[in-house]
């Protein structure tokens, strides 16, 4: 059985589940008796275990959770309101409340919901709002002083938009709607075999497995020493998913095309492409800390995004240093027989994975990449069969302009579209609706097309008119710009 | 084929997709014998079409040739017979996303319409999944029925002719999906509450009309959804086009050798800058925006059912 059933519903250790405080998510590894940080907050996991996800905590003193029942509202007695504010001026002394009397508060346990009570009755300017400001207003207090954390499953969508949000760089600015846009026009379903180049920590792969539910098969290309899938794990996906899901060096793939391929020399060391639960301690440590060191300063964001491969390698060659100065101790010949066993294994999981591609029968190509994706596009379609839809994206428009013209040089497909989505957000609230001030302005580019058939061209035909020769005539451009 | 797998070849009964050029495509019922008429010529589905492969050029009596597709639900929304507005790839995909729809869910839908997101919903959660649909005009969902029949995927979907206002969509506590695009959509939040299972799931309201949202944002509020969001998506489609602008002749400065005017020598620098064809024009490739896009389908309301 290809999906997980009921087991889903709970909380589990060893679980990665994602911390939702309002619109703010973080992914975290469930174990016991780990301190975790999340919007200034300290504490444990452990009372969240066996509870259901979807569930609701706050944190009491001593950094324990406890399950938040859900409150009626304080009743909306007919409050005293001004009409506007024309008379408020803003001093910064309308607060009677100073800091280390809230503080004081804090440290006397009192709850959330009390201290916004206080603010309110300490503000002199309170009574003077509009109904509407004085509705803004406890609703920014209780954001402040009443934390509660939602610990809710991963999925696709919330995932996608933790990532967009902590850690775009991570994924190319790949924001969620483009993200959604790729896996329709792609058609991602269960029983496709897929081919994904990606380096966005392995979120699109996720996100195209889960669509596949286990069914079908994902080759994912990768560049350098391995694929990174540090998303790909936060998703929860059961072992059977990762049986059909294969891997395939970018730097043997010129060789395949040209039906030059070789098994006999492999990658470079190291490995990424192990599941959560196979790792050592150590390196499950280390991914915790990535994880949360991104609650830091922004600056470590951005060295970490620009060291990002080099700290993965050493992530695991620290990983495999300690794998390394064990076996030693276990003795050398043991060590030699398991490293041998481990690389045959390799060798025939990439003969195995070159047969597939060979075949040319893929049901569809999904790039999103750092990468310029001409190239990549160009020598991956060979594995695709024809009539099925290919979805390219890229943080950037004009490498996608030089891949339409490349790919219309080529042929072989057809309905190229190029394209991105436009995203905003709104309030909705009686006679306050209106859509909200900050939007994103930009989540990057998409091509996306259709393969068709390769017919044979004349030598001796210009490009052009291979051109011409792949589209049917009369057809009629709406500009009257040159194309050459 | 079939709107759910992938088949190689053009097998009888199966529904095609005819592709002319850019944006001129239509859909066929494959069957021996028949004949389609196209503005290149015929195509005789025996010989021209049935045991090809999808994706091969056919050519018509006339001469000009075509390409036959294998069908999929967003080539079907671009061609299918609308008997009502529909839902196109962009809002489809943002729904199948923010509903957290995959492999073997449970998804409730009102109205059925012409079949445009159902499609796309029935593609998403086979083989293990289920569509059950709610349409209150009696011919939509007679035809709709065909439809998915005709589609080979009846047996992923349950096609229910009544009011979901009124009567709900026919099961209770089993979807982990439900979604509304109908004039009243508040009157249904409460039915969908009680479609969704009770541990929790998801909802999602299109509604053209703000008004028509804060009315439905009321209702989820007041039956204890959560996590309540609405957006909008809208699609910007590039062309692809090299463009030459010309350089305006400013004329020549007199007589100077440091002379910083635009002169022939000069020129050759600029040029390589866009890489200029001929003298006096420069090129570049654009993404040109068209002249009309849509600026507007609906506003979509996200939310959580959940126990807390």
């Amino acid at each position: 059985m290809a999906e997980s059933a009921k087991p889903g519903l709970r909380i589990r250790e060893g679980d990665c589940a994602v911390l939702k405080r309002d619109e703010v998510f973080k992914a975290v590894l469930v174990l016991r008796r780990r301190k975790v940080i999340f919007e200034k907050q300290w504490f444990y996991l452990d009372n969240a275990i066996g509870h259901i996800y979807g569930t609701t905590f706050e944190v009491s003193s001593g950094g324990s959770l406890q399950p938040k029942k859900k409150m009626e509202e304080t009743t909306t007695e007919t409050k005293e309101a001004g009409t506007d504010n024309r008379n408020i001026v803003d001093d910064g002394k309308s607060q009677k409340l100073t800091h280390d009397d809230i503080k004081a508060l804090k440290d006397k346990g009192i709850k959330g919901q009390e201290i916004v009570q206080q603010l309110i009755e300490n503000s002199t300017t309170f009574r003077g709002k509009t109904e509407f400001a004085q509705d803004k207003y406890i609703k920014k207090k209780k954001k402040k002083y009443e934390a509660v954390i939602t610990i809710v499953k991963p999925s696709t969508r919330i995932l996608s938009t933790m990532y967009y949000a902590r850690e775009p760089g991570k994924i190319n600015h790949l924001r969620y709607d483009t993200l959604a846009q790729m896996l329709t026009l792609g058609n991602i379903r269960a029983g496709n075999k897929m081919i994904v180049m990606e380096t966005c920590a392995g979120l699109v792969l996720g996100a195209i497995m889960e669509r596949m539910g286990g069914y079908g098969s994902v080759i994912q290309m990768y560049p350098g020493g391995g694929p990174v899938r540090a998303a790909t794990s936060c998703f929860g996906f059961p072992e059977s998913f990762f049986n059909t899901l294969y891997e395939f060096p970018l730097s043997k793939v010129d060789s395949l095309v040209s039906g030059t391929f070789s098994s006999e020399t492999l990658p470079s060391e190291p490995e990424y492409n192990v599941p959560v639960e196979e790792e050592s301690n150590g390196s499950l440590d280390e991914k915790q800390t990535l994880i949360q060191e991104t609650e830091e300063e922004s600056s470590t964001e951005a060295v970490m995004e620009s060291n990002e491969t080099e700290e993965q390698e050493t992530m695991d060659l620290a990983a495999e240093d300690t794998e390394y100065k064990e076996s030693k101790e276990k003795g050398n010949k043991e060590n030699i027989r398991e490293k041998q066993r481990k690389q045959q294994e390799r060798r025939r999981k990439l003969v195995e994975t070159a047969a597939l591609l060979e075949e040319k029968n893929a049901d569809g190509l999904i790039v999103a990449s750092r990468f310029h994706p001409t190239p990549l596009l160009l020598s991956l379609l060979e594995f695709v069969a024809p009539s099925r839809p290919f979805v390219v994206y890229c943080q950037y428009k004009e490498p996608l302009l030089e891949c339409y013209t490349k790919l219309r040089e080529k042929g072989g497909v057809i309905n190229l579209k190029l394209s991105e989505t436009w995203l905003r957000n709104y309030q909705v609230l009686p006679d306050r609706s209106h859509p909200k001030l900050m939007m994103s302005g930009g989540g990057g580019y998409l091509l996306s097309g259709i393969t068709v058939t390769v017919e044979k061209v004349q030598s001796n035909v210009s490009s052009l008119e291979a051109q011409k020769i792949e589209e049917p005539t009369s057809k009629k451009r709406k500009l009257q710009e040159l194309d050459c | 084929m079939s709107f759910v797998e992938y088949g190689d070849t053009i097998k009888d009964g199966d529904t095609a997709i005819v592709f002319l050029g850019h944006e001129s495509m239509f859909p066929v019922k494959v069957q021996h014998g028949s004949k389609t008429q196209t503005k290149y010529g015929v195509i005789r589905h025996s010989t021209d079409l049935i045991g090809k492969r999808y994706g091969s050029k056919v050519t018509c009596s006339k001469g000009g040739w075509v390409f036959i597709l294998h069908p999929t639900p967003e080539l079907w929304t671009m061609n299918l017979p609308h008997r009502t507005q529909i839902l196109y790839s962009t809002d489809i995909s943002l729904i199948t996303m923010m509903l957290e729809l995959k492999p073997g869910s449970i998804v409730c839908e009102s109205g059925t319409g012409s079949g445009s997101l159902s499609h796309a919903i029935i593609r998403t959660v086979a083989p293990t999944g289920h569509l059950y649909t709610v349409e209150f005009h009696q011919q939509r969902a007679e035809k709709a029925k065909e439809e998915f029949q005709e589609h080979k995927v009846e047996h992923l979907v349950t096609v229910k002719n009544q009011d979901v206002c009124k009567n709900g969509f026919g099961v209770s506590n089993v979807a982990d999906a439900v979604f509304l695009d109908i004039p009243s959509p508040w009157e249904a939040i409460g039915h969908a509450n009680s479609a969704l299972k009770i541990e929790g799931g998801r909802i999602c309201s299109f509604s053209p009309c703000i008004e028509q949202v804060q009315r439905t944002c009321l209702a989820m509020e007041e039956h204890g959804f959560t996590e309540i969001n609405t957006l909008e998506i809208l699609l910007r489609v590039y062309n692809v086009r090299t463009i030459s602008l010309q350089i305006p002749d400013l004329g020549k400065a007199a007589e100077d050798n440091s002379s910083t005017g635009f002169d022939s020598s000069n020129q050759s620098n600029q040029g390589s800058l866009y890489g200029i064809l001929q003298q006096g024009t420069a090129q570049f490739k654009s993404g040109v925006p068209l002249k009309e896009m849509v600026g507007h389908t609906g506003y979509l309301t996200f939310a959580t059912k959940s126990l807390f």
